[in-house]
């Protein structure tokens, strides 16, 4: 692989203390975004969301395959004020889950805006996901929370944005 | 700029095939490892399970899958170190699984979360697409990694795999 101009941290964070959400701006000059979560939230298992450029207008719409080491599922929703974007990625107990989120072509300003999520947690279940965005806006921030009154992502939970350059 | 996409090892397999794939010695310089290969393995049958190891450890593993072969999804629960199928030899020759493992905070001293994602198409009437929510139950810093193949079979000629690290700063 060339050496590494084409998959590049743009932040970081590791919690230092329990919030709701997180977001990450100044995320200009890649084509394509991949954000790697891997966290746990209080006090109950809550679904995870991404807004783009703060936007609170029911803009998005997405579709989930589930399992949850039973039974499969699939189901959507539309016309929402966030992507719904996994419900088994981040525990309220037990060990860390994994989330990995992509966003392609974030920064164009002719078509609305789809990413992928897979969210991962052993003791629980596993999500793919699809999020739209009905925007042709170029996304400058990404705030990923947690749904839910008094629900937070805890303390010690770690969130990286990586930009990724086609050229 | 810095290299933070970094191949730390590769491995093809021989035309005598091979029991095991391994990566020793992996560095403690990443954040994250992600693990593709492309495998095939001489069970008498269309597919076998993929195992991986961390640390020579073979115990405390489990997961939840989902998956779906052209005719219905389902999903299960396993402890187990399975990560997907790779195709045997009764599968259409010339077709090899794909399919990738990403571990994050491999240096934790967490219990280690990873995340796999598998295909076996083979152009017949069943074929496999799954991903999974994985677990190692254990603390330490994962140093090595092997794949190897449920039952004991080979990986065939061709099969291939590609470690990678990648660093957040």
């Amino acid at each position: 692989m060339a050496a590494g101009s084409t998959y590049t941290p743009i932040a970081t964070t590791t919690l230092g203390s329990n919030q709701a959400e997180i977001t990450f701006n100044s995320i200009g000059g890649y084509t394509d975004l991949v954000l790697i979560v891997s966290a746990k939230q209080t006090p109950a298992l809550n679904t995870q969301y991404i807004r783009f450029n703060g936007d609170t207008g029911t803009n998005y719409s997405y579709t989930i395959l589930s399992g949850n080491g039973t039974s499969a599922v699939s189901a959507r929703g539309t016309s929402q004020d966030r992507w719904y974007s996994g419900y088994y990625g981040v525990p309220p107990t037990d060990s860390y889950g994994i989330e990995i989120y992509n966003f392609q072509n974030y920064a164009n300003t002719t078509t609305y805006k789809t990413g992928l999520s897979r969210t991962n947690r052993a003791s629980g279940g596993v999500d793919a996901m699809v999020g739209l965005w009905r925007s042709t806006s170029a996304i400058t921030s990404i705030t990923y929370g947690i749904s839910g009154v008094s629900a937070y992502l805890t303390s010690g939970s770690t969130f990286t944005l990586y930009g990724i350059l086609a050229a | 700029m810095a290299n933070t996409y970094t191949l730390i090892a590769s491995s093809t397999v021989g035309s005598g095939g091979t029991a095991t794939i391994s990566f020793g010695s992996i560095p403690s310089t990443y954040t994250d490892l992600k693990l593709v290969y492309s495998a095939r393995n001489t069970v008498s049958g269309t597919q076998e399970f993929i195992k991986v190891t961390f640390n020579s450890n073979t115990s405390s593993y489990t997961l939840r899958s989902l998956q779906g072969d052209g005719n219905a999804a389902s999903s299960n629960s396993w402890s187990f170190q399975w990560i997907g199928y790779a195709v045997g030899s009764t599968a259409t020759a010339s077709t090899f699984s794909n399919g990738e493992i990403y571990i994050p905070n491999y240096l934790s001293s967490n219990n280690k979360s990873f995340s796999s994602d598998n295909v076996a198409e083979n152009n017949t009437t069943s074929a496999q697409s799954i991903m999974a929510a994985n677990l190692w139950s254990n603390t330490a810093a994962i140093t090595s990694i092997d794949l190897t193949m449920q039952g004991g079979y080979d990986f065939v000629q061709y099969t291939t795999a590609y470690l990678y690290g990648i660093s957040n700063s």
